[in-house]
């Protein structure tokens, strides 16, 4: 891992189209700033790591049968809902 | 074309049909053509299903038929690479986490599949919006009284 030293206010290039400012530094809090091209995704590492453990989570392994089966409540509650 | 499915055995599947995920999906990233497969004419859930790996299969629903105030904005990247013109093109949806009994079912609003089916792309979005998580219980939708 590449390791630099930066102030507040300064700056670190990423290729010649990204850029990382320290806007702040209060405390163990550091703000930064990035201008990034817009295609490019820009996530807290921790919220990305939780969506990718959740895909893993949401694999189904049900059949359409199991799936169904567990649906049907669904359609139960609706009728239930219509009945009222 | 045939593909294997964990939920449907064998389908075949019609080329136009496939939508190209050019990133793949958080945690699947090899994973870059899906087919969106309803499940019956009357469910609201649907299933994406990876055409080359068979058991990269997930349950999804609209989360607007279920959450009514479900509202998001899309980041530019996501416009930009699902070449989005205008943000009605656009087709959400959201990953369940099925569980029986079915109300301990979970969904994932902070991170929407969208689709634009006209140019047959797809991402998985993840929002900087702090009201949608990614385990939000499923509310099943009350079904409208039709006699009033």
């Amino acid at each position: 891992m590449l390791v630099l030293t930066r102030k507040s206010k300064e700056s670190i290039m990423i290729g010649s189209d990204i850029e990382v400012t320290i806007l702040s530094i209060e405390g163990d809090q550091v703000k930064l700033g990035i201008s990034a091209p817009k295609e490019i995704d820009i996530h807290r590492k921790e919220i990305y790591l939780t969506i990718q453990n959740e895909n893993q989570l949401a694999l189904t392994q049900l059949s359409k049968q199991q799936l169904n089966q567990i649906l049907s409540h669904l359609n139960d509650a609706g009728e239930r809902n219509e009945e009222r | 074309m045939l593909i294997q499915t964990s939920m449907f055995g064998e389908m075949t599947i019609e080329e136009n049909d496939i939508i190209l995920f050019p990133e793949g999906i958080p945690g699947f990233l090899e994973e870059k053509q899906f087919v969106i497969i309803p499940i019956s004419e009357e469910s609201p859930f649907l299933v994406l299903q990876s055409i080359t790996s068979k058991e990269v299969t997930f349950v999804m629903i609209n989360p607007f038929l279920f959450y009514p105030n479900y509202d998001i904005t899309l980041p530019e990247s996501a416009v930009s690479l699902l070449r989005l013109k205008k943000p009605e093109e656009a087709l959400v949806y959201s990953i369940v986490v099925v569980k029986q009994p079915l109300n301990q079912s979970t969904v994932n609003l902070q991170a929407p599949i969208i689709i634009h089916p006209s140019e047959k792309l797809g991402k998985q979005v993840v929002l900087n919006d702090p009201r949608y998580q990614v385990k939000t219980p499923l509310i099943l939708p009350q079904r409208k009284v039709s006699n009033g």
